[in-house]
């Protein structure tokens, strides 16, 4: 085991399956040489060479429409898009290509494509460096779309995203690179060095897709959450003493639903949280299928906690972003009602 | 006082509107025989001037001229001349067969057929093409043509090789070296680019090649393909087949007016041509030149192919609500049959008589196609794939979320 952050442990999960797989290549904006402006791919093309790990034009339509014919070659191209506010360009590649390669042509050609984009907010990123798209993915049928929130299931995620055939998009919560963040913005992060979930193993594991994980236990009221939103979450419970049961999806679609519809079942309650804004986001499909498995087993109406329906504000950040305060009265609503 | 006059938006419009002959000197045509044939690796500025002239191999009278003549068998050429004529024969029993209702919907590519003929006998089994939905020649040019198959497809019946998914002639042939086609256009065009960038990765011998139609070279995937291509001197040839038209738009309207499509090319820093696309010799020529250059890992080749679209768009279009209704018959470059056909017959290679058996012995093979494809049933008569395999293949396996869907659906 080793103390990885999340830039880290992402980067050894590209060096074991760079090291692993000859068809794996690695590449995107700045990538190659330099690293990667997040530093994920930092040391990779010194050592598996510029063919295998490599800079691209700034025009993220070619990163991923490469990507698509790389992986009709057999190749199994792991793009990075260097921000997932940057990801609409390739909105075609991705929807019309990527996602419907397999089905379109009954098996004749897949596509087992990886697509990591940074997303989320809380670094005063303003509205082009703070998105959360996951739902313009999980609306794309043919598509995965996988969100870690700590260094071990980043690892574990991202090589079974790269080993599997379909095209994954692999959203990262660059908020957490460095450390978990609980939402008070005004306090000093815990490095991920000095946290359990930032030991990582150094060589090959997976984490599997479809698996939601029991975050924090508890029997008051479910919380189904990913990525940042989970810490936060977490920070909530404890600070109103609400015995939440957080569930850290991992991967959003297809999505592991039993593990959700488990725990509401036991809660009678529950509470959504995402950092995207709120209209047709991911909450909403989870809100449906609590509705549809859980009806008869609820005891007060489902909460949404999201961001606001507006673009994400530069020196608003903080009125934006669900913080703890936020979800602690919605943990506190969920409960009163009857 | 001001003495500026008001500005003026230019949109452009063709010569020709129906009751209106179109005036073709717009194509600045070359005289066959009259372009310089560069070395392999000449450099990309040295290709300038061709990109605003034309490669033609065959004069008027069916002679073959100049530096760009492949000298070819006349038992190679008679290949192609078949591949052709096979074709053209395929597009017409099939557009009957869309008119009896047979099939929902057919893309021809009367007019364009030496392009992909001659194209696919100057590729190496291996490669890899792009294709747009007019690149059926391609396919239909070999002798191994997997015409059953295909009808199969066109009929959307229990025998199709995709399962009734895509609407007729979007065909898939990874064996046969034939990407799957979209109906979004130009996403092909980076994607073969990211082909080539692969098997230049894995050190193999293989090149992709690109298709593209004149209308969609205005769309980025077009410009991205360029950039890529060039960027990393992938083995691929980036052909765009210059018909003239786009649906009812002229080919100025993507941007050909006062310009080449070529010229794109030499301004990304690829290597360009500017072909006549209905001399099946001159197609062989410059394919063959664009293959060697990938392969020697000397970089991209851009190829316009000056063509004109002598079908519909499709069976859902009416051309003359837009062009003048001989068109085709008054386009310089004339007809690909006819011109290969002249040529052979002026080597004295071929006959009326013999030509005339070629057509005949092709036609029944497309009939007995057809009659073999139609007894695996057809979108009209309901022998199709069931319903329940449409949850197939969204994934690798099927998921949990498309398992009680399919419930829902009783199948």
């Amino acid at each position: 085991m080793a103390q990885m952050t999340m830039i880290q442990a992402l980067r050894s999960a590209m060096d074991v399956m760079l090291d692993r797989n000859p068809e794996v290549v690695v590449f995107g904006e700045d990538v190659g040489y330099f690293g990667g402006v997040f530093r994920c791919t930092e040391g990779l093309q010194a050592k598996y060479g510029k063919t295998r790990v490599f800079d691209t034009p700034i025009s993220e339509g070619g990163i991923v429409g490469v990507a698509v014919g790389m992986g009709a070659y057999g190749l199994r191209p792991v793009a990075e898009i260097q921000f997932a506010d940057y990801f609409y360009p390739a909105s075609d590649q991705l929807v019309s290509e990527a996602a419907r390669l397999r089905h379109r042509s009954a098996g004749d050609f897949t596509c087992p494509i990886t697509v990591r984009m940074p997303c989320g907010g809380g670094i005063y990123g303003g509205q082009t460096h703070s998105q959360s798209p996951e739902a313009l993915f999980t609306h794309v049928c043919g598509l995965r779309t996988v969100l870690p929130s700590n260094p071990y299931d980043a690892k574990g995620l991202l090589i079974s995203a790269i080993e599997n055939d379909d095209p994954v998009i692999f959203l990262e919560p660059k908020r957490i690179y460095n450390g978990p963040f609980d939402g008070h913005h005004d306090k000093p992060v815990v490095p991920w060095s000095r946290h359990p979930l930032g030991e990582v193993p150094e060589g090959y594991f997976t984490v599997p897709l479809e698996s939601a994980k029991i975050f924090r236990p508890g029997k008051d009221v479910t919380v189904i959450s990913y990525g940042t939103m989970v810490w936060v979450a977490e920070a909530a419970a404890n600070e109103t003493g609400i015995d939440a049961e957080i569930i850290d999806l991992r991967s959003l679609w297809p999505l592991d639903l039993d593990a959700m519809v488990e725990s509401v079942k036991k809660t009678g309650r529950c509470v959504i949280v995402h950092e995207a804004t709120r209209t047709s986001g991911f909450g909403a499909e989870l809100l449906s299928l609590v509705q549809e498995h859980c009806f008869y087993d609820l005891e007060a109406p489902i909460v949404r906690v999201t961001g606001w329906d507006t673009p994400y504000p530069h020196a608003q950040e903080w009125a934006y972003f669900p913080g703890p305060e936020r979800l602690g009265e919605a943990l506190k609503r969920a409960m009163e009602a009857c | 006082m001001d003495r500026r006059s008001p500005l003026r938006l230019h949109v452009p419009e063709p010569t020709g509107r129906p009751g209106q002959h179109t005036d073709f000197s717009y194509l600045h045509l070359s005289p066959a025989g009259a372009v310089r044939r560069p070395q392999l690796d000449t450099s990309v500025q040295k290709t300038g001037d061709l990109c605003y002239a034309l490669v033609r191999v065959l004069d008027d009278d069916g002679r073959a001229k100049g530096p760009w003549n492949p000298k070819l068998s006349p038992e190679v050429l008679t290949v192609g001349l078949r591949g052709m004529i096979r074709t053209r024969v395929f597009d017409a029993r099939m557009l009957v067969a869309q008119r009896q209702k047979k099939i929902s919907f057919y893309m021809q590519s009367l007019g364009e057929e030496a392009i992909g003929c001659a194209h696919a006998m100057a590729l190496d089994p291996g490669d890899m093409n792009f294709p747009t939905y007019r690149q059926q020649s391609l396919l239909l040019a070999r002798d191994d043509a997997p015409m059953v198959e295909m009808i199969c497809q066109l009929l959307s019946n229990e025998r199709d090789p995709l399962k009734g998914r895509q609407l007729p002639v979007m065909y898939s042939y990874k064996k046969l070296g034939f990407f799957s086609i979209s109906g979004n256009l130009a996403t092909q065009f980076i994607q073969a680019v990211g082909w080539a960038m692969a098997s230049a990765i894995k050190g193999d011998t293989r090149i992709a090649s690109g298709w593209i139609g004149d209308g969609s070279t205005a769309e980025a995937d077009f410009h991205t393909a360029l950039t890529f291509a060039h960027v990393y001197r992938a083995p691929v040839i980036l052909n765009v087949v210059n018909n003239q038209w786009a649906i009812s738009s002229f080919q100025a309207i993507a941007g050909g007016e006062g310009s080449t499509f070529a010229a794109r090319g030499v301004g990304c820093g690829i290597a360009s041509l500017r072909v006549d696309g209905n001399d099946f010799l001159a197609v062989y020529a410059a394919s063959r030149w664009a293959a060697e250059r990938a392969r020697r890992n000397l970089g991209p080749t851009l190829i316009e192919w000056l063509t004109y679209r002598a079908g519909a768009h499709s069976t859902s279009d009416d051309p003359t609500k837009y062009r003048p209704a001989d068109d085709w018959e008054r386009f310089p470059l004339g007809d690909p049959i006819a011109r290969l056909k002249t040529h052979l017959i002026a080597i004295g290679a071929w006959s009326e008589a013999q030509h005339e058996a070629m057509q005949k012995e092709v036609e029944a093979e497309v009939i007995a196609a057809q009659k073999e494809a139609e007894r695996f049933g057809s979108l009209a008569d309901g022998h199709l794939f069931s319903n329940s395999t449409m949850f197939d293949d969204v994934y690798e396996d099927v998921p949990d979320h498309l398992r009680r869907q399919r419930r829902q659906l009783g199948v």
